[in-house]
């Protein structure tokens, strides 16, 4: 009998994803649904997806799940968390649907130290919609709405989402990962991972950036959209614990 | 032995687990194609696999298998 060091986790369904070949968002959603798995949650988890390529979120993880609004994950995170204290809840959203039109409802969120966790999903682009700028799109990364590349005179500075959110005292847990080698997935894992622990803990609100593709609206393969985060993305959005109360009260 | 073991209808191609083997032991097939017209990684050496799993954990759609023995 051969023995099987890795596998599909029960925590996704069977399904083919919709996803463009080496997108992203198929890496966080094998992390995150590791995770729970690895925690012995499945029975307890709620997930919230967003509007967003990840939309269908709901049919790869393997338990309850409500689709929110554009940009309000956290707002009904609030709610099924506040009815609901023994369910394991994450928001999965993307860099359009949180740091943009979802703004006010991931700080209110993060302000209340709402207990669970959020999923940033950060591939500097609207992906669904068809590559439009996104506040985090980087300065001269072309979009459809940036055709020269985005310009600050005209479209302000990319937003750093984690620091943000890191600002605020009712926030547990909060780093910035990527998924674009083997070493960052391991890392990223190892965030995400914490993130869940700390919300069976009762320890409340955990943020995960993570860095991102999206090869088919940047125009690039998967491998070179994986260079490119680390070219371009990291260097602006670096990796790392941006907050941990646990490490601040030792 | 070491080995891995791609789901072939289930990968689409995208050429992430052959730039993170080790071993440069996967490639993309060029003859087979998977229901989706994708060419789907197989690995071209098994013997030469450690099972250290960074294909698989590099693997958006979650295809590869990976076995100790
Ligand atoms: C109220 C509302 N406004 C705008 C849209 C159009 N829309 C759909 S998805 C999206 C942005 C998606 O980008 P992101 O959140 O970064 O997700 P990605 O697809 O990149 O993962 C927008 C603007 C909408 N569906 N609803
Ligand atoms: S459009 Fe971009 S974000 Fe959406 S599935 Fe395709 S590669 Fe992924
Ligand atoms: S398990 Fe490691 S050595 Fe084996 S094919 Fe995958 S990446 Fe290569
Ligand atoms: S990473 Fe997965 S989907 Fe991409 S080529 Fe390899 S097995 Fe196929
Ligand atoms: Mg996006």
């Amino acid at each position: 009998m051969s023995q099987v060091v890795f596998t599909k986790t029960n925590m996704l369904t069977d399904a083919i994803t919709h996803y463009c070949p080496g997108c992203g968002h198929g890496i966080v959603h094998r992390l995150v649904a590791e995770s729970i798995e690895e925690l012995g949650m499945n029975d307890r988890a709620v997930g919230i997806s967003p509007v967003g390529c990840a939309v269908f979120a709901y049919r790869y993880f393997n338990c309850d799940n409500q689709v929110a609004l554009h940009g309000r994950a956290p707002a009904v995170a609030t709610g099924i968390k506040r009815v609901s204290p023994e369910a394991i809840v994450f928001t999965y959203q993307g860099d359009g649907d949180l740091a943009s039109i979802g703004n006010a409802e991931v700080n209110h969120a993060a302000a209340r130290g709402e207990k669970f966790v959020t999923i940033l999903v950060n591939n500097g682009i609207y992906g669904m919609t068809g590559g439009q700028m996104a506040p985090t799109t980087l300065i001269g990364q072309k979009a459809t709405t940036s055709p020269q590349g985005r310009s600050v005179e005209r479209a302000g500075f990319p937003m750093k989402v984690a620091e943000m959110i890191a600002t605020h005292e009712g926030v547990q847990f909060c780093e910035r990962v990527a998924v674009n080698n083997t070493a960052n997935i391991l890392k990223a894992k190892k965030a995400i991972k914490k993130a869940f622990q700390n919300q069976v803990d009762g320890k409340g609100f955990n943020f995960i950036e993570v860095l991102s593709t999206c090869p088919t609206n940047w125009g690039l393969d998967a491998i070179e959209s994986m260079k490119w985060v680390e070219e371009k993305m990291i260097p602006y959005y670096p990796l790392g614990v941006l907050k941990d109360k646990d490490q601040e009260a030792k | 032995m070491p080995h891995i073991k791609v789901d072939a209808e289930i990968c689409k191609g995208c050429g992430l687990c052959v730039r993170a083997c080790p071993k440069k032991i996967l490639r993309l097939s060029p003859t087979v194609l998977n229901q989706k017209g994708y060419n789907p990684a197989e690995c071209v050496d098994q013997s030469q696999c450690t099972a250290c799993r960074s294909c698989a954990l590099t693997c958006p759609d979650v295809a590869i298998t990976v076995y100790k023995d």
